[in-house]
């Protein structure tokens, strides 16, 4: 198999690790959304470990993205 | 699609460093390049930001004056809560920080403007800075105490020495490997797709014939959904650099959990 056709499978492969990212990011809001809708007045109080706890999982997404860009269109 | 695409369409190309000037100290090339030029630029409007929003002092603030108080309190407010009282003499550091990478990611979006945090010997700076912060902090403020993050309470030697310990210590040595690589990877794989969807309806208008070519909109509408998200991002990666700094000096200011 050439380089370059392994590295477009390779970076096909890479965004497999997005699934786990999109998992996680649905259970973050989902339980946000479910305690916030028991207890409305405590929501507006975790909103920036909501946004902290967002941005963290969706940078594990971002790392597998990553990958897929500099095997696409890296050195 | 990626060797063959024709150059100019190439979504790496942006990130390529230009030498403005040409700076040689012995054998050390320290030219004055774009990314040096955007970190100038940014660092001058933070500084014409707040001084020219804070010359009239006014206590009822007026709307300049409201925009660089609010972002005094988000980021202080910020620091109090994850790092205590302690933490706010590291206030100036984290807001520095915060308002660095603010400005430098929200300059990247403007067009033919280039982003400097795109860069990961700039992104690895700033987490560095911020390592070697935290470890010069720890060990002054406590000591040899401060080994105490690696050794939590409560758990049995044995599974201490053979566990938990070397796995702590791993994290802590991957800290600044994904304090930097989280903010380096959001702007990289931001500002790629912002152009590959750009590039996308350019060869499609011109690729296309006839009345095909209206199907250009589609990547066009994509290109103008995605700014919104990519000023989105750059605010949170700002504050979650920011944030994830203050808990790390909390870690240092009060070690052990």
């Amino acid at each position: 198999m050439e380089a370059d056709a392994a590295r477009l499978i390779g970076a096909g492969l890479a965004c497999f690790g997005m699934i786990g990212a999109g998992i996680g990011l649905g259970q973050i809001f989902g339980s946000y959304l479910s305690a916030a809708i028991r207890n409305p007045s405590a929501a507006k109080g975790q909103f920036g470990t909501l946004i902290f706890g967002f941005a963290v999982t969706e940078a594990i997404g971002i790392f597998s993205l990553l990958i897929a860009f500099l095997l696409l269109f890296g050195g | 699609m990626a060797a063959e695409a024709g150059k100019q369409f190439d979504p790496v190309r942006q990130f390529d460093i230009h030498k403005m000037v040409d700076i040689q100290v012995g054998k050390y090339d320290i030219s004055f390049t774009n990314s040096s030029f955007m970190m100038v630029v940014a660092v001058a409007a933070i500084c014409l930001f707040l001084f020219l929003s804070t010359t009239k002092k006014s206590l009822i603030p007026g709307r300049f004056q409201s925009l660089a108080e609010i972002s005094y309190e988000f980021v202080a407010n910020m620091v109090r809560s994850t790092a205590g009282r302690d933490g706010l003499q590291f206030f100036p550091f984290v807001y520095a920080i915060f308002m660095f990478i603010l400005f430098a990611n929200i300059f990247g979006l403007i067009p033919f403007f280039f982003t400097t945090t795109s860069h990961i010997i700039v992104t690895f700076a700033l987490a560095m800075m911020v390592m070697v912060t935290v470890l010069i902090v720890g060990f002054w403020k406590n000591g040899f105490g401060f080994l105490k993050l690696f050794n939590p309470s409560g758990v049995p030697l044995i599974l201490k020495v053979l566990l938990v310990t070397p796995l702590e210590i791993i994290s802590f040595i991957s800290r600044p490997l994904s304090h930097s690589i989280r903010l380096w990877a959001n702007m990289l794989a931001g500002h790629i797709m912002l152009k590959l969807f750009a590039s996308f309806g350019i060869a499609m208008a011109v690729g296309l014939s006839g009345i095909f070519k209206i199907g250009a909109i589609a990547p066009a509408i994509m290109t103008i959904a995605l700014t919104p998200l990519e000023i989105l991002v750059a605010f949170l990666q700002a504050y979650v650099f920011a944030i994830l700094t203050s808990v790390y000096l909390n870690d240092a200011l009060n070690p052990g959990h």
